[in-house]
């Protein structure tokens, strides 16, 4: 028993450095993200609802002028595990929406105010209009962006358990990213429309600088840093990605504390079956 | 399998049926009562893993399956749906995503415990070989599950492993029209491989019943190699391997449930909750973790053709194995030099795993070319070659001996 786990470990550690977290490679420049420690992480973490109110706020006022969130609809905003915005607050920000529906009994599409059951209205009807508004710069939809996103690259931190206890560094990459402006780029090189990022795999990014100090004004009287804002919508854009994250964790701690309950019990059962046996 | 039962059941609506269907018999002779060598230790505990694995991801593929769209403008939005609004369905997705790569792990141990103990050589060669298919069907299996969420490695990853059949001369590239169903991967090909991910896992059901039927002729293999030779070396399967598995199983599950609550995209890649978009390729296209060995063989020999069939021969190679090895001694326990070249041999192939994550250049093409030729070296020159040369240590006269031997050992 003992060499077998010792032969698992050693197969384990191994194993942990083909992680496929270690296979992005890095271009000159280019910084892995902030490790900032976020509440949700860890099999205890679960969302802070202010800051997710507060993050949901920088989506609305500065990211949803050009990022969609397609994926979500509005009465996620007052499920459990979420924001939790009372339903009130969800009908009036799906309110504020203008929704395509139709046709009518006359044939017609018409516009209405959305409804909490609706999905997030985009701000572009489609791709090629996204692009023709962003000097042909696609702003990807944002409802998967922290887990479509690594943000440990070429160091060790990309090896062996570092993303096992990390994550993938998703949350990290969008907060680094937003707030990782305003770096001259090495030989104060310049490029036309784009802005240089170093949290950005190509180092240069179509995106302009986007939160500015108290850009935003926060209701629970929180300090609209420039890294707070980013923060904070990381953390909305986490729970946007995975909004059953809460239900997931706590779920698995049941599961996982009634199965080590088992094994031990079906190990006592099993030494008092072999008790008469040599083997 | 026997025609008539040798069995009498008190209960008369049992032996009733049992004379007529000899299913219970069945199971109470080949489940039950099945003589097991006393001193399986818990690498053997990976069989009845890997069934249970296999049950799992069924049941949680065909729950999916109600919930899925195959169509390549849904397929990725329809996943999401599962996600966030199916009941449950975060849970049936990760089990089943995260339950592929423990049937990967679980496989490669029981293999590799397989290769240690000799489970391969006579009388046992076509359990072997069947398992050999059991693995070739399960690899069919997971890369065409990994095509259906229809992210950017599901797509680029069908791209470059369809690809390869163009390497094959003159009908090569009709051969990649006709598997892709046009002419790039698209709708059709996501539609057949939703059908052949389907199909495939009742055809490794099937192959799984007749290894275990293969492994019920024979019996166990056990860490000796020596067959059993009394009642007194054998136990009955239930109730001993049955809890003994069974806790295994757990304390297995314990890992996977884990990884499926705690870090259930661990194992996956980032850019497969990219949409698929056959306009922008992703900078490093990989394969799941448990292709990459397989990987970096194709991708360390320069011409594509050679690549492919050294790729397709790394697999097939295990199928001459219970010949290769020209060792009369079955377990590794007693053949020192042996032991040493399978750590090694281990050892390389994850060498090969980590280099099939890396990038095809500098050091990692040498690292990758040196390992893929000791990998062949291992099965064509060296087991052929030391099973002449090695004096193996002495066999004990049966199980019963060797486990008391064990046993004084301790106490003394």
């Amino acid at each position: 028993m003992k060499k077998l786990f010792k032969s698992l470990a050693v197969a384990s550690i191994l194993g942990a450095l083909m992680s496929p977290q270690a296979l992005a490679e890095k271009a000159k420049g280019h910084k892995d993200a902030t490790n900032y420690s976020f509440s949700f992480e860890g099999i205890f973490g679960t969302f802070d609802r202010a800051q997710l109110q507060r993050g949901f706020l920088v989506y609305k006022e500065v990211c949803s002028s050009c990022h969609g969130l397609e994926k979500l609809s509005y009465r996620n905003l007052g499920e459990p595990g979420g924001p939790e915005f009372s339903k009130a607050e969800v009908k009036a920000i799906a309110a504020e929406n203008e929704v395509i529906d139709g046709p009518n009994s006359e044939g017609e599409m018409f516009e209405r105010p959305g409804k909490p059951a609706d999905r997030f209205v985009s701000p572009f009807p489609n791709k090629q209009a996204a692009k023709a508004s962003n000097n042909g710069a696609l702003p990807p939809d944002l409802s998967l962006i922290t887990k479509a996103r690594s943000g440990w690259h070429g160091t060790l931190r990309s090896l062996f358990t570092y993303s096992l206890f990390n994550g993938s560094g998703g949350p990290e990459y969008v907060a680094s990213l937003l707030s990782g402006y305003g770096h001259e780029a090495p030989n104060g090189e310049e490029k036309d429309g784009l802005s240089y990022n170093p949290f950005f795999s190509s180092l240069w990014i179509a995106m302009p600088e986007q939160l500015s100090e108290d850009g935003v004004e926060y209701a629970d009287g929180t300090k609209a840093t420039i890294e707070q804002q980013a923060k904070d919508v990381a953390v909305f854009l986490t729970w946007a990605a995975e909004p059953k994250m809460e239900e997931r964790k706590s779920l698995g701690l049941i599961v996982l504390l009634y199965m080590a309950v088992f094994s031990a019990m079906l190990y006592l059962v099993k030494k008092a079956i072999w008790r008469n046996v040599k083997h | 399998m026997s025609g008539h039962s040798n069995y009498e059941f008190k209960n008369p609506v049992v032996n009733w049926l049992d004379s007529r269907l000899p299913i219970v018999s069945l199971i109470k002779g080949q489940a039950m009562d099945f003589p097991t060598p006393k001193n399986l230790n818990y690498w053997w505990t990976f069989g009845g893993i890997l069934a249970i694995m296999l049950v799992i991801q069924l049941i949680s593929g065909i729950v999916l399956v109600m919930h899925y769209t195959p169509n390549t403008a849904m397929a990725f939005a329809s996943v999401e749906h599962i996600m966030r609004d199916v009941n449950y369905g975060w849970l049936l997705r990760y089990m089943h995503a995260n339950g592929a790569s423990m049937f990967f792990v679980a496989v490669y141990i029981h293999i590799f415990r397989g290769m240690y103990y000799g489970s391969y050589k006579e009388p046992r060669e076509v359990l072997w070989m069947l398992g050999v298919f059991i693995f070739i069907a399960m690899m069919a299996t997971a890369f065409m599950g990994y095509v259906l969420p229809w992210g950017q490695m599901s797509f680029w990853g069908a791209k470059v492993i369809t690809s390869l059949f163009s390497a094959i001369p003159f009908v090569g590239d009709p051969i990649v029209t006709w598997l892709w169903g046009g002419f790039n991967v698209a709708n059709p090909t996501l539609n057949r491989f939703f059908s052949l991910h389907y199909l495939l896992p009742f055809v490794l059901a099937a192959l799984v019943f007749l290894h275990i039927w293969a492994l019920h002729v024979p019996g166990n293999n056990n860490p000796t190699g020596v067959e059993p030779k009394s009642d007194a070396d054998t136990l009955p399967f239930h109730p001993y391997y049955t809890m003994k598995d069974l806790y295994a199983i757990m304390l297995f599950l314990m890992v996977m449930f884990a990884f499926v609550f705690f870090a259930p995209n661990y194992m996956g890649h980032a850019d497969n909750y990219i949409e698929a978009n056959p306009l922008v390729t992703p900078t490093h296209i990989v394969p799941e973790w448990y292709f990459l060995p397989f990987y970096a063989i194709l991708r360390s020999i320069p011409d594509k053709l050679l690549g492919v069939i050294a790729m397709f021969s790394s697999l097939l190679i295990l199928l001459a194995l219970p010949w290769l090895d020209s060792s009369r001694v079955r377990s590794g326990k007693y053949r020192p030099i042996f032991k040493q070249l399978f750590w090694l041999f281990v050892f390389d192939c994850l060498v090969l795993g980590v280099v099939g994550g890396q990038p095809a250049e500098g050091i990692w093409l040498i690292i990758g070319r040196i390992a893929t030729a000791y990998y062949f070296l291992h099965f064509i020159i060296l087991l052929p070659l030391i099973g002449l040369l090695e004096s193996p240590k002495p066999l004990p006269a049966s199980i019963s001996e060797d486990v008391l031997a064990k046993s004084d050992a301790k106490s003394s």
